[in-house]
């Protein structure tokens, strides 16, 4: 088994050598491949990567919304990828998802205030008055007023606002951990400042342990403790948010950073930056699947899949050639 | 603005009827861009700027009013008939969208794309036009270019369909080309190569350009001028330089203050600018930032601030007190 990225203690969620591949056609998408993660309980993991590289199945295969091909997601102790049925429905009170686009997230024929109190009413609370009022104490807790909201359909609100009702439905069972798909990567800066600051709000409020799925890196650092960074399928480093990106052992995680642009006139865009783009994850190549865009790729790259090894304490490189 | 000018848009305005009342969607702009030279127009969403660039290029919807004046390479835009018009765009004034498969046709190939805007505006013969199509294929950076053009675009993934986009766009030598959100829609390293790519191609071929985004950042190393856009209007203009460094308008600042900083520690709280932007079709009287803006006084809710020149000419900002007048008074 390889080495783990170890977080300071317990761990509420362990995924352990997890694969997700489906086919298409007569091949297969090897959408995730053998990932190994730990998030301690109160800590934001954030996972960045381009699209395709699999993040957000990883996102929905921890939550068993799409169902792993092999590999174990322990919840607590539980493992997640064995249960089914209720017991799998009781755990999922636990365990929360917030999707990218806020307004497509929201059924546009409900109310406000039936949308929120949804999780409420399938968990089996009947007492209608108890759901007003924890869903009147949800809404004012993101921001929103209840009395105002309740009623309005959500074609009535802006894109950071149905964000924010998204976020109360997460929040409305109290949950303990929460998926955030790119929550914020449809909203305009000046609301994306505004979600971000309430979801680090809420973090502290609710106890939440969170994983935060972005492929902004700046959004991800903001709000993350440590950073996993994935490509086509695999995670190419783990480590600390500000040791991650004061000096990354991956050559893929130098390349992200060096690729955001940044709003300073004085620091001249990089130049570096490979031609090229992610081959398919139906077709990955073999050994290091980044080889074929690294600067540092060898034969050694393309025979020997690169495992995860400690670079420096609690950083964690899959590469035959790190930078540190 | 240095050199000669380009294209310059007077007093320019858009009014578009809605069910729910007439929208004002640009609100008397004025801009210039030299030639050769880039501007960067940087707004959030329904700010305008993809309006005020449609309005440049004569393609805004039917119902829009439009009003003002374009002045392009010495001729008047809004004037001039239709099939001059129809020469002209494509030709000298080029157009990439955020979104390659708006200008790309899905059931033609790659080359007859290509080929026939070559053929279309420089009356090309088939022998030279495909050449050309592999030449500029090459430029842009898509591999194998000969195969390329028997493919069709969804066989291409989002970044070699906007290199595409950018190869027919450039193919004609355009003097102006007009970047509408270019790289949106791409991946962080796939955007850094295509913005590498427009820079390079237009000093190449000193084209002069307007790059439209919603990103400080991608604005800020690539671009000569800067203008920010809020509510329809433009609210502070300036050399790119001068506007990060002594920006004036409270709106720029809090833009870029509310940007997540690579430099700060994780779960540090980012200054977010509160509320909205304002229903664009229930204008207000004085300032549309002024609900949002914390240093609004009430001046600024019943008069409407006039663009204002700074210490240059070239540096103006729509605001009653802007940056520099809180540190004094602050000091």
């Amino acid at each position: 088994m390889m080495q783990q990225a170890v977080p300071p203690s317990e761990p509420l969620l362990a995924v352990d050598d997890l694969v997700v591949e489906y086919p298409v056609g007569q091949r297969t998408v090897h959408a995730v491949s053998g990932v190994s993660l730990q998030i301690a309980r109160g800590e934001t993991l954030g996972l960045v990567g381009e699209s395709g590289c699999g993040k957000s199945t990883l996102g929905r295969a921890v939550l068993q919304l799409r169902r792993p091909t092999s590999g174990r997601v322990l919840f607590d102790g539980h493992d997640l990828t064995a249960m089914q049925g209720d017991a799998l429905r009781m755990m999922r009170r636990r365990v929360q998802l917030i999707f990218q686009d806020p307004i497509a997230s929201l059924n546009p024929r409900r109310k406000i205030g039936d949308i929120v109190a949804e999780p409420l009413v399938i968990a089996g609370i009947k007492d209608a008055e108890k759901r007003r009022e924890l869903v009147y104490e949800v809404l004012s807790a993101v921001g929103l007023d209840p009395a105002l909201v309740v009623g309005r359909l959500p074609h009535e609100f802006s894109g950071g606002q149905c964000q924010r009702i998204c976020i109360a439905r997460a929040l409305i069972l109290n949950p303990e951990f929460i998926v955030c798909d790119e929550p914020v990567s449809a909203l305009d800066v000046s609301i994306r400042a505004q979600i971000l600051n309430l979801l680090e709000e809420m973090k502290g409020r609710f106890g939440l342990t969170l994983l935060f799925i972005a492929h902004d890196l700046a959004v991800v650092k903001a709000v993350s403790d440590r950073v996993a960074v994935m490509y086509l399928g695999r995670l190419c480093e783990v480590g600390p948010s500000e040791q991650l990106f004061a000096r990354p052992a991956h050559p893929y995680t130098a390349l992200l950073i060096e690729a955001i642009p940044v709003p300073d006139p004085d620091i001249r865009p990089a130049v570096s930056v490979p031609v090229g783009e992610p081959p398919s994850p139906i077709a990955p190549p073999s050994g290091c699947r980044f080889r074929t865009r690294c600067p540092r790729a060898d034969a050694q790259c393309s025979k020997e899949v690169p495992e995860l090894r400690a670079v420096a304490p609690g950083q964690f490189a899959a590469c035959h050639h790190p930078l540190i | 603005m240095s050199g000669n000018t380009l294209l310059s848009v007077e007093d320019v305005t858009v009014d578009l009827p809605t069910p729910r009342g007439n929208l004002r969607a640009v609100d008397r702009v004025n801009l210039t861009v030299g030639a050769g030279q880039t501007l960067g127009i940087v707004g959030e969403s329904g700010c305008g700027k993809t309006m005020l660039s449609r309005a440049i290029l004569q393609l805004l919807p039917k119902k829009a009013k439009l009003s003002g004046r374009v002045m392009f390479d010495g001729q008047d835009l809004f004037q001039l008939p239709a099939e001059r018009l129809r020469r002209l765009r494509g030709r000298s004034l080029a157009v990439v969208f955020q979104d390659p498969m708006t200008s790309l046709n899905p059931v033609l190939t790659i080359g007859t794309q290509l080929i026939e805007t070559l053929q279309e505006h420089l009356e090309l013969d088939d022998a030279t036009a495909s050449r050309r199509s592999v030449e500029l294929l090459t430029a842009v950076g898509i591999p194998a270019p000969e195969q390329r053009l028997g493919q069709y675009p969804h066989q291409l993934s989002g970044g070699m369909r906007q290199r595409v986009a950018i190869a027919i766009a450039l193919s004609c030598e355009p003097k102006l080309l007009i970047a509408d959100e270019p790289t949106t829609a791409l991946d962080v390293t796939i955007q850094a190569q295509i913005l590498d790519l427009l820079a390079r191609e237009q000093r190449r071929r000193h084209m002069a350009m307007i790059i439209i985004t919603h990103d400080l950042g991608v604005v800020a190393g690539r671009t000569d001028d800067v203008a920010v856009m809020y509510a329809g209007r433009v609210v502070e203009r300036a050399p790119t330089p001068a506007l990060f460094k002594k920006m004036r308008m409270p709106y720029t600042e809090a833009l870029l203050a509310a940007l997540p900083k690579l430099d700060a520690a994780p779960h540090t709280p980012l200054p977010a600018i509160s509320g909205r932007p304002p229903d664009p079709t229930r204008p207000l009287q004085g300032c549309s930032f002024s609900p949002r803006c914390r240093y609004a006084a009430a001046r600024c809710k019943n008069e409407k601030p006039a663009l204002t020149e700074a210490e240059s000419r070239e540096h103006q900002y729509a605001c009653f007190y802007p940056i520099e007048v809180h540190a004094e008074a602050g000091a």
